[in-house]
């Protein structure tokens, strides 16, 4: 088999490479695509049950599905945007990107790696296949008493995300082994890259707080099958114990699903900006203390049940807390692109689409922390815009800066730079007027989850529907352009942005072993200078700086 | 500020930063993330219990405190296993390993009469001590029978070695650090729902 000079891979082998993504493979490159690219097609069912929803909300009445039907789709679209799409695509390309960034040669568990994506495939297919049998429609919340008297769909949504929470678990040890055992030597925590601290402290609340939704989902599976009362009160039981086991996981979610973005943006913005990231330490140690804090805020979606205020009122106080971690990424970021000399291409026009929506998130954040507010706020349309600010505006736009960013090293192409500044333009503006007005609504008590609403209300739906329309067909350019540039963009070099860290001093796509025979140079990976990305030039740390 | 390394045998499958096997780092997690299942099913039965359920005047504490005694030597017993074979005596860790097999499917054996006794006295999984009596205790039981699966397997492959290195002296220790894990658990069950009033 004749071997590539440049790559060591068999030529043979790479005619037939896109054929590995669909065999079983424990190679963490092979595996993060496999993620990445099921996420996809989750995510096009997601858009598509998106659709429905503004289709039924773009005029009063309720008439293009019935009212139980709509509670169906409501809670498949949430279930699969968080489950199957947003979480698996963060966990693919850390999968691909960590252990390039460390000098690893792949996970610590390469097999046990395999088995978390095969879990979660057959996850996604349980939680989909439920939709068949009488959908599950207690929202992606799933609230006891609706969730424990449903219909048989509701138990295979149980079931698949009880695998996919084995899944996450087994995930989330192999990168917590893998950042604290198989770093290149050399390559201390303090040189790490930061897309790895948000990696890091994405799998920490993964494995600490995904087990107690797990014990709660298999009690509401007993309560369905078994007869047990967890959650019923006729037996003596507390609907309420649900919604503690069940957001003592799901806050943490949203921190899991925001992490990674985060640390995206700390990647892409000193390399289009050509200087070293502002506040190294205080970012890492955002993104740790983001994850403690996050793991001590849940009952702020517990606000209007009337629990112990003893429990609600420390936890509104750490809710206002976490902005201020938060808050130092986003003054960090901006002061890395202060006086810096910008490069305006799509891996940095989705970080600054990222700030600017985060914005919103964070303040409508802080505002519902208050519990006075919230007492008006919960459950509305209020929530509904807040909730796609953090997790679309600030979650999926910072997917995307990674995923453009590392579009290259991992497909070995270019992607067009015009389709994605396009890309780009029509998502940030169909996102913000489509979220925008929900803020409006929310406030005038538009109830979420609801399949029809008051007349006064149906100018904004209508203009939210026509623009979540443009917004959902968005995403097809991205698409043409994954595809497209993939089969026949031109040959990405070695390190198309001038970047720092590891992975760019492997060729585009690396060879099978990652670094196997190479020299391993350790550096601090923000030591940038003013050259422009492509001209190759690596600029070389300055005297006694770095680290 | 630059460092260089050839990536070589460091870079292999079995990774090491300083003495920390990935392996045990691995199980640490695994630990601590079963760890947090059990806290939601404590959290569970404590959230009931503060109602002070008459069913749990029914638990046999006496019976449950020699099966406790049982988890709990049979712990010492695996910390022999793993001192015996740090010291390469292979048929004395193999004798420390049969005593704690038999003093785990000893303890099942107690649970097992345990809840036989409380379902005849007429504690169903349709009452909240019920459930999450049983349900806790219920896992609980499942983690013990595991170990005891994979106490078997370790048992035939380490059967007829005369030699064993240091490569078995970390499978037997990881081993040891889930049965330390289950014991814990029990102990912090035990007291919670037996002693706890």
């Amino acid at each position: 088999m004749a071997v590539d000079a440049a790559t060591g891979v068999g030529i043979r082998a790479r005619r037939a490479s896109w054929l590995r993504y669909f065999s079983f493979s424990t190679d963490h490159k092979v595996i993060g695509v496999q993620y990445m690219a099921m996420s996809f097609v989750f995510l096009l069912l997601g858009i598509v049950l998106a659709m429905l929803i503004r289709a039924e909300l773009a005029a009063p009445g309720v008439g293009v599905v019935n009212a139980r039907l709509y509670n169906g789709i409501v809670t498949l679209h949430g279930t699969v945007m968080i489950f199957l799409w947003l979480i698996p695509a963060l966990v693919g390309l850390a999968n691909y990107i960590v252990p390039l960034m460390i000098g690893a040669e792949d996970m610590a568990f390469p097999r046990l790696n395999a088995l978390s994506f095969w879990l979660f495939l057959v996850a996604g297919l349980l939680i989909v296949l439920g939709f068949v049998f009488g959908p599950a429609e207690a929202g992606w919340t799933a609230y006891a008493p609706l969730s424990t008297l449903g219909p048989a769909g509701q138990s295979f949504w149980i079931i698949g995300l009880i695998v996919n929470g084995f899944s996450s678990i087994l995930g989330a040890i192999n990168f917590v082994t893998t950042v604290v055992t198989m770093r290149a030597p050399g390559l201390t925590f303090w040189k790490l890259p930061l897309f790895v601290w948000s990696i890091l402290a994405m799998t920490v609340l993964i494995f600490m707080g995904t087990p107690v939704l797990t014990a709660g989902l298999f009690m509401q599976l007993f309560d369905r099958s078994l007869g047990t009362v967890f959650f019923s009160p006729s037996g003596g039981g507390d609907p309420i114990l649900w919604q503690h086991l069940f957001w003592f996981y799901s806050h943490p979610a949203v921190y899991i699903m925001v992490l990674p973005g985060m640390g995206a943006l700390s990647e892409v913005i000193p390399v289009f900006a050509r200087k070293p990231i502002f506040g190294y330490k205080m970012i890492a140690w955002s993104s740790i203390a983001i994850s403690v804090l996050g793991l001590l805020v849940w009952a702020h979606h517990m606000f209007t049940t009337g629990v112990a205020p003893a429990i609600l009122f420390p936890m509104m106080i750490t809710s206002m807390i976490i902005a201020v971690p938060t808050g130092v990424k986003v003054f960090s970021w901006l002061a890395t692109m202060w006086g810096g000399k910008l490069t305006l291409q799509t891996p940095l026009w989705f970080c600054i689409g990222f700030i600017s929506n985060f914005l919103f998130a964070g303040m409508t954040g802080v505002m519902q922390a208050s519990i006075p507010l919230d007492v008006h706020f919960q459950d509305t349309y209020f929530l509904v815009a807040h909730l796609h600010y953090a997790l679309f505006g600030a979650g999926v736009f910072g997917a995307f800066a990674g995923i453009y960013y590392w579009f290259p090293k991992i497909t070995g192409r270019m992607y067009n730079e015009t389709f994605g500044r396009i890309h780009f333009v029509l998502v940030f503006i169909a996102f913000n007027i489509t979220y925008m007005p929900m803020f409006w609504l929310g406030v005038n008590g538009m109830p979420r989850r609801v399949a029809d609403y008051v007349p006064e209300f149906a100018t904004a739906n209508l203009i939210i529907s026509i623009s979540g329309f443009v917004l959902g067909f968005s995403f097809l350019i991205f698409l043409v352009n994954f595809f497209m540039s993939w089969a026949w963009g031109p040959k990405a070099p070695d390190n198309p942005w001038g970047a720092l860290s590891l992975e760019w001093t492997l060729p585009s796509p690396p060879p099978q072993h990652n670094f196997a025979g190479r020299k391993i140079v350790v550096r601090y990976p923000y030591d940038f200078g003013t050259p422009a990305p492509g001209s190759g030039h690596q600029s070389s740390p300055p005297d006694g700086a770095g680290g | 500020m630059s460092v260089t390394s050839v990536a070589s045998q460091q870079q292999t499958h079995q990774g090491h930063s300083g003495t920390l096997d990935h392996r045990k780092l691995g199980m640490w997690l695994f630990i601590g993330s079963e760890v947090m299942f059990f806290a939601g099913f404590i959290a569970a039965f404590v959230h009931f219990k503060v109602l002070n359920p008459a069913e749990s005047a029914l638990l046999d504490i006496p019976l449950t405190t020699v099966n406790s005694f049982l988890l709990l030597t049979s712990s010492f017993t695996v910390v022999s296993a793993l001192a015996a074979i740090r010291e390469r005596a292979v048929r004395r860790m193999w004798h420390f390993l049969i005593a704690t097999w038999f003093l785990g499917a000893a303890f099942l054996m107690g649970q097992a009469l345990e809840f036989s006794k409380l379902f005849y006295e007429g504690v169903t999984l349709h009452s909240v001590f019920g459930c999450t009596f049983f349900s806790v205790t219920g896992f609980h039981g499942f983690h013990v029978l595991i170990g005891l699966l994979w106490l078997l397997l370790i048992l035939v492959k380490t059967f007829r070695r005369k030699i064993a290195g240091p490569e078995q002296a970390m499978q037997v220790e990881i081993f040891g650090l889930y049965w330390h894990f289950v014991d814990v658990v029990w102990i912090f069950l035990f007291a919670v729902i037996y002693l706890i009033r």
